[in-house]
């Protein structure tokens, strides 16, 4: 086969960075298509504004970008692990919840464990009841080969309800304000990040609600790295989740590799939801409302932007944060915050159609080369 | 109807059809009259298939014409077949599986009025159809509730609902209970008396003797001619269609087996969930280390399910295996391959590697879990490295770039290379061989034979499952005929007769010595 005139393979990260930013450009795209339809006049600003994301607001915009990527890795981490192993975890919001009210239980009633401690005991409860939460559908999945989206959507329902009816309960709940009560001793340390990411208002020391948990997520996102690339048990569960049939040839245990990696994608969100809410007094508490949490759903387009990649994952959970706050300095400007709310919404989830977009990469470049072959063939196709 | 000795209907003239590295067709020519039934005879790989989908418009030819009643014709698709009046009943069956009879038939082509469906008048035809042609159907009965015989007569009104008057049937029998056979046999004479023209793809020489008017036998891509069945013998298609045997016989030292089986099989019975006839039917045998036994069979006779019962993918409803003495029954995968057991499976890319694994990875699948593979948990790609490279060179396994290649970028031989070196490699007791050199060059196929010799000579037990005659001559030392889920006879590998063994694939059981 002449092979002059073809185009020469793509390194395959570079395809996966390019089939990303490509497809971060067309939900911007789209976003700004709302924008005009919305408020013309503000369109152009408009989208200055949410390109500059976390930028807006200086040091501690940038802080905030850090604290709302922290959860959003650890769920896109538990949805990509899942995908490897050809598992789609869509019961991230279900582990969270679960998580965060172990954890929260913990931090306030374990009252044995020295104080400094709390906070890592609290973090603990919230990974081993994730754990729990995300190896039920992955029991069923193995035993009784019920889907694990519909075991998921299930646990994240009786997750949910479950944990109001126990906040409601337990000593835990602060009925005045429809909630959890404060994290005071339990809350995960400031680690000092608060020194770095404020802003000056006046004199007042305007500080970003960042902590340590973002240095835990990486630290999980580099550790789900090397379980994936460099173990034994990673190899296994990616052969189950790229071919489960040559995988039982090689007499891999399919059944517990799909329990197990379940069960560790519960276990991050767990984490997640850990993190997000063992907050002190101003910090984001857990309300008694019938709303599944957003950040355990956007788990799933981090993990479709960073192909599943937990390096790649980093990168999109802070992209997906960033916009967010893009969205947050948007009110500034005459827009309604529903609007926000879509536009956001328009931009992520286009983004994640970053595996399309490889698909297409792809698809583009076999026909370039086919008709590139075609040419070369010449006329020695005869009609029939 | 008119059956004057000139009136093709289809006439394809000088095919050829190339795919990369082997020619498929080479230069067949095919009449077929009005009204007959003509077979198409050949063994596996002899391009019947192919010839086939080029008539359906699945492949286009790269050489050679197609004339529908004498006029040249382009056929780019199977809608472009059916508008020509071609219809095909695939060897595996293209119906809907949740859908009944009547809706899998006209589907496509459904009656309507005002955007609306009407059943009615779908029924009444299909009924018709189906009195005229003797094609017992319950039109309202959903096909996963249906045996295989009544999905292979929904798929025939099929192509009659569509006024086809070319059909053609691939392996038909294949799937068959012989009671379903003579059933359709009667539909497709019945079929040719009306004035419809069959095209009949089969290995089973009783089947065209009993159904077909001439046969045209095809060998390794070409057509080696076409007969008159009633003035052929079976053993002069049986013949043609094997080719004199050729007479690459590999040196080969007598065996020297080994005091006790490594493998042992005994009454062993395998069903599968939909068919009601078991596919491996009470077999029992023994392999002993040092010799080559090889199962030969036509495909679609139980030979498959056998390899992957004992390879524990699917299991033993019946019976008993041990491996090295050992009952393995109901043990898993990697129990038995810790016993010795390897396999080169059938489908190479669905089972033998995985493919968006690199070639370094594929080689360490059976291995990955041991040390020095493995170290406290940890992979060594370093090991895995150095393993690839031994094995790559020991093989002659060729990849572009190297141990790290993606399996999926390899060509066929050399992913074949691969998983052989790797399941050799293993320093197996048993050696499971499933069609080892399917769809492989003269040259590799050779290798490939000259190295499970040489791991017969070093004392293993190798169970070679093959289709191909030739192979199986060469290879072995012992040779069961399977033939429908049975071991049907046995031949000593050195003094076994092609045409014997050609016709007892077949199912011919009646042969006077």
């Amino acid at each position: 086969m002449d092979r002059r005139g073809r185009f020469a393979p793509l390194g395959a990260g570079l395809a996966s960075a390019a089939s990303s930013i490509i497809a971060i450009l067309v939900g911007l795209a789209v976003g700004f298509a709302i924008l005009l339809a919305t408020n013309p006049a503000q369109a152009v600003r408009g989208l200055g504004v949410i390109a500059m994301g976390g930028f807006n607001g200086g040091m501690k915009g940038i802080g905030q970008v850090l604290y709302y990527a922290t959860p959003l890795i650890l769920t896109g981490l538990s949805v990509g692990f899942c995908f490897k192993t050809g598992l789609f975890n869509i019961g991230a919001p279900g582990q969270m919840i679960v998580g965060a009210f172990a954890g929260i239980w913990v931090g306030t009633n374990a009252s044995f464990v020295p104080p400094p401690l709390l906070w890592a005991a609290a973090l603990l409860a919230a990974a081993l009841a994730g754990t729990l939460w995300g190896a039920i559908p992955g029991l069923f999945k193995a035993m009784l080969n019920v889907h694990e989206v519909i075991a998921c959507i299930m646990c994240n329902y009786i997750g949910m309800y479950g944990v109001n009816y126990l906040i409601k309960n337990s000593n835990v709940y602060d009925p005045l304000k429809n909630q959890t009560i404060d994290m005071t001793r339990a809350a995960i340390p400031k680690a000092g990040l608060d020194n770095i990411f404020f802003s000056l208002k006046g004199r007042f020391h305007d500080a970003s609600s960042v902590n340590a948990g973002i240095f835990i997520a990486l630290i999980l996102a580099i550790a789900m790295h090397v379980v994936l690339n460099r173990t034994v048990f990673g190899y296994e569960l990616k052969a189950c989740g790229l071919n489960r049939f040559a995988s039982r040839y090689a007499g891999i245990r399919e059944k517990r590799g799909v329990m197990l990696s379940l069960a560790i994608a519960g276990g991050l969100s767990g984490i997640a939801g850990g993190l997000m809410f063992l907050a002190p007094a101003g910090g984001l508490h857990i309300t008694v409302v019938e709303t599944l949490l957003a950040q355990g759903f956007n788990g799933i387009p981090v993990a479709l932007l960073g192909l599943s990649n937990p390096i790649g994952i980093i990168f999109s959970a802070l992209f997906v944060a960033y916009i967010d706050q893009g969205g947050y300095y948007l009110q500034r400007l005459e827009y309604m915050p529903q609007i926000i709310d879509v536009i956001i919404a328009v931009i992520i989830y286009f983004s994640a159609f970053a595996l399309l977009m490889r698909q297409a990469i792809d698809a583009l470049r076999s026909r370039l080369n086919r008709r590139a072959d075609k040419r070369a063939r010449g006329a020695g196709e005869e009609p029939v | 109807m008119n059956n004057a000795p000139d009136n093709f209907i289809i006439e394809m003239l000088g095919i050829t059809k190339d795919f990369p590295g082997v020619r498929a067709n080479d230069d067949i020519t095919l009449r077929l009259r009005r009204g007959e039934i003509h077979a198409l005879l050949g063994e596996n790989g002899a391009g019947k298939s192919t010839l086939m989908s080029i008539l359906f418009g699945l492949y286009r030819p790269d050489k050679g014409v197609i004339l529908k009643n004498g006029r040249a014709v382009s056929i780019s698709g199977p809608n472009a077949a059916n508008a020509l009046g071609i219809g095909m009943v695939h060897q595996h069956f293209k119906l809907v599986h949740n859908f009944t009879a009547l809706e899998n038939i006209v589907m496509g082509m459904e009656p309507t009025r005002l955007g609306l469906l009407r059943t009615d008048q779908a029924r009444r035809q299909v009924l018709a159809l189906s009195e005229k042609y003797g094609l017992r159907i319950d039109p309202d009965a959903k096909i996963e509730d249906s045996t295989v015989g009544a999905q292979q007569r929904v798929e025939i009104l099929k192509m009659l609902y569509r006024e086809n008057e070319i059909l053609i049937f691939d392996e038909p029998t294949a799937v068959l209970t012989p009671g379903e056979i003579g059933d359709l046999t009667r539909i497709m004479r019945s079929l040719a008396d009306e004035g419809k023209s069959i095209l009949f793809i089969t290995h089973k020489l009783n089947e065209i003797k009993q159904t077909a008017q001439r046969c045209t036998v095809l060998r390794k891509g070409r057509s080696v001619g076409t007969m008159i069945v009633k003035d052929t013998s079976v053993e002069t298609m049986s013949e043609l269609m094997v080719g004199r045997r050729v007479d690459f016989s590999i040196d080969k030292t007598p065996a020297k087996p080994s005091p006790s089986p490594m493998l042992r099989v005994e009454r062993l019975t395998v069903k599968s969930g939909r068919q009601q006839k078991p596919l491996v039917r009470d077999v029992s045998f023994e392999v002993y280390g040092g010799e080559i036994v090889c199962v030969a069979g036509v495909d679609g006779n139980g030979q498959s399910e056998l390899a992957y019962a004992l390879a524990g993918l699917i299991p033993a409803d019946a019976g008993r295996i041990y491996i090295a003495g050992k009952d393995v029954t109901r043990s898993p995968v990697r129990a038995r391959n810790m016993l010795g057991l390897a396999h080169i499976p059938e489908d190479r890319q669905r089972y033998g590697l995985v493919l968006d694994y690199s070639v370094e990875e594929n080689l360490a699948l059976k291995s990955y879990f041991r040390s020095p593979f493995q170290r406290r948990g940890f992979l060594s790609f370093a090991v895995m490295r150095a393993h690839a490279e031994r094995l790559m060179r020991g093989f002659d396994v060729r990849a572009a770039q190297g141990p790290a290649t993606r399996a999926r970028s390899l060509s066929g031989g050399n992913q074949q290379k691969a998983i052989i070196a790797r399941e050799i490699s293993e320093l197996p007791n048993v050696l499971i061989a499933v069609q080892p050199t399917r769809g492989l060059d003269v040259g590799a196929a050779e290798y490939i034979h000259r190295r499970l010799l040489a791991a017969r000579d070093e004392g293993k037990a190798i169970l070679l499952v093959t289709l191909d005659l030739d192979e199986a001559l060469a290879m072995s030392d012992r040779i069961f005929v399977i033939y429908e889920g049975a071991f049907a006879a046995e031949f000593d590998g050195v003094k076994a007769d092609a045409r014997e063994l050609g016709l007892r694939m077949a199912g011919s059981g009646k042969r006077v010595d």
